[in-house]
């Protein structure tokens, strides 16, 4: 089941600075490789989508598909001028979103 | 298998390759060669691909497939006119090729990300990197698994 989402992102940093931001969320990512024990298939159920959004715009998006493991983990960087707003979203199999927001404080 | 594979080609298509059909769907569950290869193809979108620029950092033996983390990282100023577009992680003895599809714009500062895959068997981890400029870039690293993930 996947549950609250977890993020890092720091709390601030100086203008052009190049930040780190590591997300994790906690789901089975079923890949509809696998039999459960009736022999049949399990259906897939990953997380498809993921997208990080900075002050309402899109700066990072990924394209998950089964290969990625169970409790998808994703590290990328974000170049910050400004202090603001990080929306992060994950897309579900069947149709649930999950978000995270995060703030940061750029001087 | 059949949606995400046909979720492979239409990632591709988005990008403006020419739509790709009569994949062989044979009995074997396992992507071959060819199906990697027209991945990368679709996500070239005609360009030559390049060596160089990207390098894709993953462990030599992973011991458990289910959880092999990655790490992909491209020489690139990341300017609004000349920056890293998108990134592919391609597993190619998975059941299917894809993995996944980093998009990155100007704003990333540096182009590079780090994830953790699932590999079914030991084999060739591909990451193919697309420029604003259309170029294609490629690096492989063989990855040896002791125990394959992908519930196999």
């Amino acid at each position: 089941m996947a549950t609250k989402p977890r993020v890092k992102v720091p709390k601030k940093a100086a203008a052009g600075d190049v930040i780190t931001i590591k997300t994790l969320i906690s789901h089975a990512m079923e890949s509809g490789q696998r039999k459960g024990k009736d022999g049949n298939l399990i259906p897939r159920k990953i997380i498809n989508k993921f997208t990080a959004e900075f002050n309402g715009a899109t700066v990072f998006s990924a394209d998950i598909e089964p290969g990625v493991a169970a409790n998808p983990f994703i590290e990328f960087n974000v170049k910050v001028m400004e202090s603001g707003t990080f929306d992060f979203k994950w897309l579900d199999d069947d149709g649930s979103e999950y978000t995270s927001s995060k703030e940061i404080a750029v001087e | 298998m059949k949606l995400s594979r046909r979720k492979v080609l239409a990632l591709g298509a988005g990008f403006g390759a020419a739509a790709l059909t009569g994949l062989s769907t044979s009995g074997i569950a396992f992507a071959d060669e060819a199906a990697t290869q027209a991945a990368i193809d679709a996500f070239a979108a005609g360009a030559e691909v390049g060596e160089g620029r990207i390098s894709l950092t993953a462990p030599e033996i992973a011991e458990n497939g289910n959880t092999v983390p990655i790490s992909v990282d491209v020489e690139s100023e990341m300017t609004e006119a000349d920056h890293v577009a998108a990134v592919m992680i391609l597993a190619s003895g998975n059941p299917n090729p894809g993995v996944i599809t980093f998009n990155f714009t100007p704003m990333n500062g540096v182009a590079a990300a780090t994830t953790r895959i699932r590999l079914a068997k030991t084999q060739d981890v591909i990451a193919v990197a697309k420029m604003s400029d259309g170029s294609v870039f490629m690096d492989k690293k063989l990855v040896k698994v002791t125990i394959g993930g992908c519930g196999g």
